[in-house]
Order: structure tokens, then sequence, then C-alpha cells
């Protein structure tokens, strides 16, 4: 315990490594709460979902803080239903018919226009389908016939994606022409700001029916993080990349250098075959390429990201560290301490766990510490080329989406910068610590 | 003596193995050591001391040619044991060891508690606090402050560590405690310190020692038996004060001319040629070479010669009559 707070009193001497720290904390943290926050079955559910779970989400849109950039506001997302509260009133008519009218009023004050309009209906009858009108109402008081129709029971009417309509309203998109001036043309638009309602009018065929109506104004922004193609919120990517990438890394590194660290301690203190075994396998291990087997795993077996990591660690047991360890430890074995220990009765495995281990433990946590971010990147890298694990979101697959999908060509740059951003601070963090470490277990380093 | 004694080594042999050939680094030892003794091994560099040490405890390197003999100690033949029961039954349970640079015989990384009580976890599988007291005691014991026990071995001087290194062969009260060069890298006054603990510990304890050295001086304090090395061999072994008075063996005078005195105009001498190359060993006796005395019979390879006084010397002179005096051989 205190040799852990002198480590740390000698790491607060450097800046860097204090900033390293702050960033390794602040990963912690964001991965701590993410698993409060957003449990892992809740995690897969929104990441994996389809586009059901998301449909109030605009698609493609870019971070809420752009904002701050412009001057103009961005539009956000309004949602206006009869369920939150919209006025609805029903009137009978003799035979069974009744009248619906639904109002859903919402208030525009943004200085850009929106992504997409839907309409989602949800009527309630027998047999004979409903037979609904729309009606789009501006602020300057132009009434806009959107159209009429007969409804289903889950009817999705994508005002915005209506090719009749935009033809009646001057070959303008429906987003753009049914927020601004009559005469505008789409290039010099601005919105008009103020009370829109959309007035629906159903008329029924059948006594009890009953019509739900939810109209949603898609925005521009979205959140802190945006959305991506399939309207995800990019934030529970970019959140729960977090405690994957973490645990990933460190499992990675805790497996690759604590083994070797073993394996190396046990060749060089039985030493004989042992010993001449494991050199070989090491040397034979260090011309195999990492990165391709992991992708011809990916391709034929598995790209589950703990089979990855199992490969990755199975594949750096016998790494070169082998041969750094070896070498200082073949100066340990050496020392009048171990020989001691020897005459005084130690046993094989005390003597390589609590005599020879120890004395590597220096040169061992620096490495491990800058080891962590490399395996981050691995993970990341396999994710770009397409072998992320298909379940899980991790910072590496939205990069991928983003790649997929042309995120740069289409000026989706948060697409790409943010989960970029994570990783490159998470390799900066345990960078700046590592080197920190480095010179504060090896002091010679300290003059260079 | 009509009891058993504590320790009876028979012919105890180790060779190693080079590149340039076999090293005869203890060639045919054979000697005894009651309960309460201490034996003090004499001898130039290289002439096995060391390597008898380890061929006592076993500590081999990897390069072992030959290694057998007889080591009875407390009527076991621990020659006979297993590795695994000779590390379970001899080491630091029968025979401790001090080693050479004793200095460094500490872990770096283990607190000096945690050291000195290391060999009554391993051996008796005690838990912490038992041998933590144990270990507090032996320390006191030294004449090292209890509170060092927190102390790593890097906040320690040379002194503080020989003696824990010292604590640590005394703490499971082996009955034979084998010092390799104990003092040799010490100031005179901490290796008086150590010396005189020594000779406490002897009294109260009741140990044998056996004290590897070739500081004559310094042994002489502790030792009441000598035996003197050379070339892998023993040629003299007796009782410590006649040895100091009067050594036998024609290396042993030489050696004890060397022994700085004060207020005592002497020139100090030195012994001319070199010690002999271990890897090619003439068949008679391996002092001739360098001998002022020799004569005929040193072709043949003598045997330790029982004195009067219960000596023991490897050296044709003393065979029978013929008694050497002044430097002039009677025939």
């Amino acid at each position: 315990m205190n040799a852990l707070r002198e480590t740390f009193k000698d790491l607060a001497r450097y800046p860097s490594a204090v900033t390293g720290l702050l960033i390794i904390g602040a990963l912690i943290a964001i991965a701590i709460y993410t698993l409060i926050a957003i449990p892992y079955s809740e995690g897969i559910r929104l990441w994996r979902g389809g586009e059901d779970l998301w449909i109030e989400n605009p698609r493609n849109a870019r971070p809420a803080w752009e904002d701050f950039f412009f001057r103009t506001r961005l539009s956000k997302t309004i949602i206006v239903s009869t369920q939150r509260g919209a006025a609805k009133t029903v009137r009978d008519l003799p035979g069974g018919m009744r009248v619906v009218e639904i109002s859903l009023p919402f208030n525009y004050p943004y200085d850009g226009f929106p992504s997409e309009i839907n309409l989602f209906l949800e009527a309630q009858f027998k047999e004979q389908r409903p037979y609904v009108s729309f009606t789009w109402v501006m602020p300057d008081g132009r009434r806009i016939a959107l159209g009429e129709r007969s409804v289903r029971a889950n009817e999705r009417y994508s005002i915005s994606l209506d090719r009749q309509l935009a033809q009646r309203l001057g070959r303008r998109p429906p987003e753009i022409a049914l927020f601004a001036a009559p005469d505008a043309t789409v290039d010099n638009a601005t919105p008009i700001k103020g009370r829109y309602q959309l007035q629906i009018e159903g008329l029924f065929f059948e006594p009890h029916s009953d019509i739900e109506a939810k109209l949603v104004v898609y925005g521009q922004v979205y959140g802190l993080a945006g959305t991506d193609h399939r309207r995800r919120d990019l934030m529970v990517a970019l959140l729960w990349g977090t405690p994957v990438a973490l645990a990933f890394g460190f499992l990675a590194a805790v497996g690759s250098t604590l083994t070797t660290l073993l394996i190396a301690a046990v060749g060089v203190w039985f030493g004989r075959w042992i010993d001449a075994v494991i050199q070989r396998i090491t040397e034979v291990n260090a011309i195999l390429p990492l990165l391709p087997i992991l992708i011809m795993i990916g391709l034929f077996y598995s790209r589950s990201l703990w089979v990855m990591l199992g490969a990755i660690i199975l594949l750096s047991i016998f790494s070169l560290g082998i041969k750094t360890y070896r070498s200082i430890l073949l100066q340990v074995k050496e020392t009048p301490y171990i020989e001691a220990a020897r005459s005084y009765g130690t046993g094989n495995f005390r003597i390589i766990f609590r005599y020879m281990i120890p004395r590597i433990i220096p040169v061992l946590i620096p490495q491990f510490v800058t080891l962590i971010p490399s395996f981050v990147f691995l993970e990341a890298g396999l994710a770009v080329l397409g072998l992320g694990d298909p379940v899980l979101p991790t910072w590496g697959k939205v990069v991928n989406d983003a790649y997929a999908n042309g995120a740069l060509y289409k000026g989706y740059y948060y697409w790409v910068l943010a989960p970029s951003a994570f990783l490159m601070l998470t390799g900066a963090g345990f960078a700046l610590v590592g080197f920190a470490l480095d010179r504060v277990f090896n002091p010679r380093l300290r003059t260079l | 003596m009509s009891t058993a004694p504590l320790l009876r080594v028979e012919d105890l042999r180790l060779y190693f193995r080079t590149t340039q050939g076999v090293v005869r680094a203890v060639d045919g030892v054979s000697f005894e050591l009651g309960y309460n003794q201490a034996v003090v091994v004499l001898g130039e560099s290289g002439c096995g001391k060391s390597s008898l040490a380890r061929a006592l405890l076993r500590l081999l390197p990897r390069n072992v040619q030959a290694y057998d003999g007889r080591v009875i100690i407390g009527g076991i033949d621990i020659m006979s044991l297993d590795d695994e029961r000779f590390r379970r039954e001899a080491r630091w349970t029968k025979i401790s060891f001090v080693p050479q640079a004793a200095m460094n015989a500490l872990n770096p990384v283990v607190r000096v508690g945690d050291q000195v009580a290391e060999p009554l976890v391993i051996h008796r599988g005690m838990e912490k606090e038992a041998a933590w007291e144990r270990a507090r005691e032996m320390l006191q014991r030294v004449g090292l402050p209890a509170d060092f026990l927190r102390r790593y071995p890097f906040e320690l001087s040379g002194g503080m560590r020989q003696r824990t290194a010292l604590a640590m062969a005394l703490v499971a009260h082996p009955q034979l405690v084998i010092l390799d060069e104990p003092t040799s890298a010490l100031d005179v006054l901490t290796q008086a310190n150590i010396m005189n603990v020594l000779k406490e510990i002897r009294g109260e304890l009741n140990t044998s020692f056996i004290l590897i050295t070739h500081d004559v001086a310094t042994s002489s304090e502790l030792a009441n038996q000598v035996a003197v090395m050379y070339a892998g061999q023993i040629v003299e072994l007796g009782d410590a004060a006649r040895f100091f008075r009067e050594p036998l063996h024609p290396y042993s005078q030489k050696l004890m001319a060397s022994v700085p005195r004060l207020r005592d105009d002497k020139k100090l001498e030195f012994i001319p040629g070199e010690p002999p190359n271990l890897m090619s060993l003439l068949r008679g006796c391996r002092f001739a070479p360098r001998c002022p005395l020799r004569f005929g019979r040193c072709s043949e390879p003598p045997p330790l010669i029982h004195q009067e006084d219960g000596r023991r010397v490897g050296c044709w002179l003393y065979d029978g009559e013929k008694k050497w005096s002044n430097g002039v051989v009677e025939y």
C-alpha cells in the first residue's frame, strides 16, 4: 500500500502523468456510469433493436452542440401526439358513423428546416377502414391540404416522402415547403417561425372505433453525439464502447504480460529442455503475423469480441517479451539472494513467484500500462476492417459504420470524430501515464 | 568420543565439468564435528572451501561431474535423500547457511521481518504473527533493534544485513550453521561485533559452526578446531589452540607466517608459486611443487596421519618416527 502511495507521489511530479491519470479516471468513470445507467442487455437492445426502437430519432442528425458555433438555431425534433395531450373531439353521426377531429399544434422556433416529417396513426376498427384527411396550417394562416386516405390499423404517413405533395408544393421537398414562404426556392428558403398545426379529420364507419395520431417533425440535431444512418443515438455506442475497450485492453494486457512473465520465469528457473522449448516456441511465434491470423479467425470462425480476445492472448503468450524478461531473469537467477533462498530450502515456485518475478515488476508495469491502448487500437482496427463484434457496440464499430456509409463524403464528421477522439484519448491517457511510470521505475531514464 | 558426532563427512567429492576439463573442487574430504563445536576451514582462494560448503548444502551448479561421499548429520546420511526430501529435511532444519556476500543474500523486495521468518514459514508452516515473533527475538539476539523488522534490506548497512542473514540462519534452530566468509566485506569493528555475537550464540543455542574463511585472525576468535584445505583436500585437522600455536603442515606454517601481527617486527611471508590448477593435479602431495621441504616420498599421496596430540596432518614428514623441526628434516 505504501509503495503504491509512493508511486503516486512520484507520478504527481510529472504534469503529463497527472493529465494521463485524469483521462484514465474520466474513462473509468464513464465506463462505470455506462454499466449502471445502460445495463448490458439494455445496451444490446438499444444497439441491435432495429429502426422501430429509434423511430422518433432523426436520421444522421448532427450533435446538438453544433449550435454553439453558429448564430442559427438548428432544428430539434418535435413530437406532438394525442396520447400526450393533443386535442381530439369525437362526434357520433347517425347510422353508427363517427367523426374524429384531431389537432396537432406545435411551435417552431428554429432557423433550420426539419430533416423529415412523419405521421403515425393508430386506428381501432373492426372491418371497415376509416377515411382520414390531413390539413397543414401555417403560422401565416395558409392551409395546405396534404391529402386523404383510408388508413390501416397501423399507418405511417411519411409526409416528407410524399411525391405528389412535393409536386403540388412546387417541386419542393415537403419538409421545406411546409415551413417556408410560398414563393421561396429550396436554396434561399428560411423557415417561418411560429405556431403550426396539423389538423386531422377522420370519418369512421363503425361505432366504438377510434384513432390516435402522432406527428414527428425530425430535427437536424440530436443529443450530444448525433445519430447514425439507422437513427440510433451514437451516444449509446460511444458510452458502451468505453467499458468494452477498457475491459478488452486490460484483459488482453493482463493475459499476455502475466503469462509471458510467468513462462519466462519458469523457463529461466528450470532451464535445460524447458527453457529450450520455450525459446523455440517464442521464436516460431515471433514470425507468425498477428493481424492476418485474427482476420482469418474473424472471416472463417467467429467475430465475437471474446473469441478475438482469447486469440490475441494465446498469440501473445509466447511473445518476444519473453526474451526481454529472460535476459533480466537470467541475471536475477545468479544473484546471491536467490542462492541464499535455495540454501534455506525455498521451493521452486516460491522462488519464481516471490524472488524472481517481483524483480521484473518495475519493468513490467510501464510496459503493461502502454500495452493496454495498443490492444484497444487492435480491437478498433479489427472493427474498422469489418471484423468487429457483431453484437457489442464499440468505437471501432462506429467508425466502421461511418466508413461504410460514406460519412466523410457526406459531411457527417462527428460520426468519425467522436469515436476517434475516444480512441485517441485512451491512447494518450495510458501512454502519458506509462511513460511517466517508466521514469519513476527506471530512474536512469530521467536524464534523457 | 563414545557418542556419535553431530556431523561426519566421509570422502566427499564434488567435481565440476568445464570446457577445459574436470575441476576437482572437493576431492575426498573427511572430517567430524561434535555438538557445540566450531571448526574453521582455512585456505587460500580457490582451494575448495566454498565448494565444500556447497557440497554439504547440495547447492550445486549445472555442471556437476561427480558428487558423492557420505554426509551423516544427526545419524542420517543426507546424501541419500532425494532433492525434495533434502530440501525439506536437511536445508535449514539441520544445516543452515550464511552465504558469501551475505549482504546481498536478502531478497530486496521483502521486508526484513518476512525475510528472517521465511525459513519458519517454509519449513514449519508457521503463521505470520508467530514467525514474526520468532524473527523479532532472533534479531534482538544478533543485536538489531526489533523495529528493523519493518525495514527493507536496502535501508540497512552492510553489517546490519550481515546480522540479518545470521539471524535468518539461526531462526529455525539448526544444529549446524555454515558461514561462508561471513565477515569478509566488513570493517574490523563490525567483524569483531559479529564474531562476538557468534560466540554468544554458540554458548546459548548449542549450535555448531563451520566457518569458512581465509581470515586467520578473525577465525581464531571463534574456532576450537581448524581444518586447513589445499587443492580440494584437507591437509591438516585439529585443535585450534594447538594449531595457532604450532601449525604442523608446511602449508599451514606458510599460511600462518603470512598473517600480520601487532608489535611483532616480523617479515610477512608468502608462498612462492601458484595454487595448483585443480584440473591437472599431481599424483603425489599436491603442495609438493611449492613446498620448501619436499623430499622423495612426496610423489606419493599422503594420508591424514594421526599425531600424538590428536591432530591429523596430510604430510609424510609426520609419518612414524620422523620429526621435523626448524626447517631441517631428519631422516
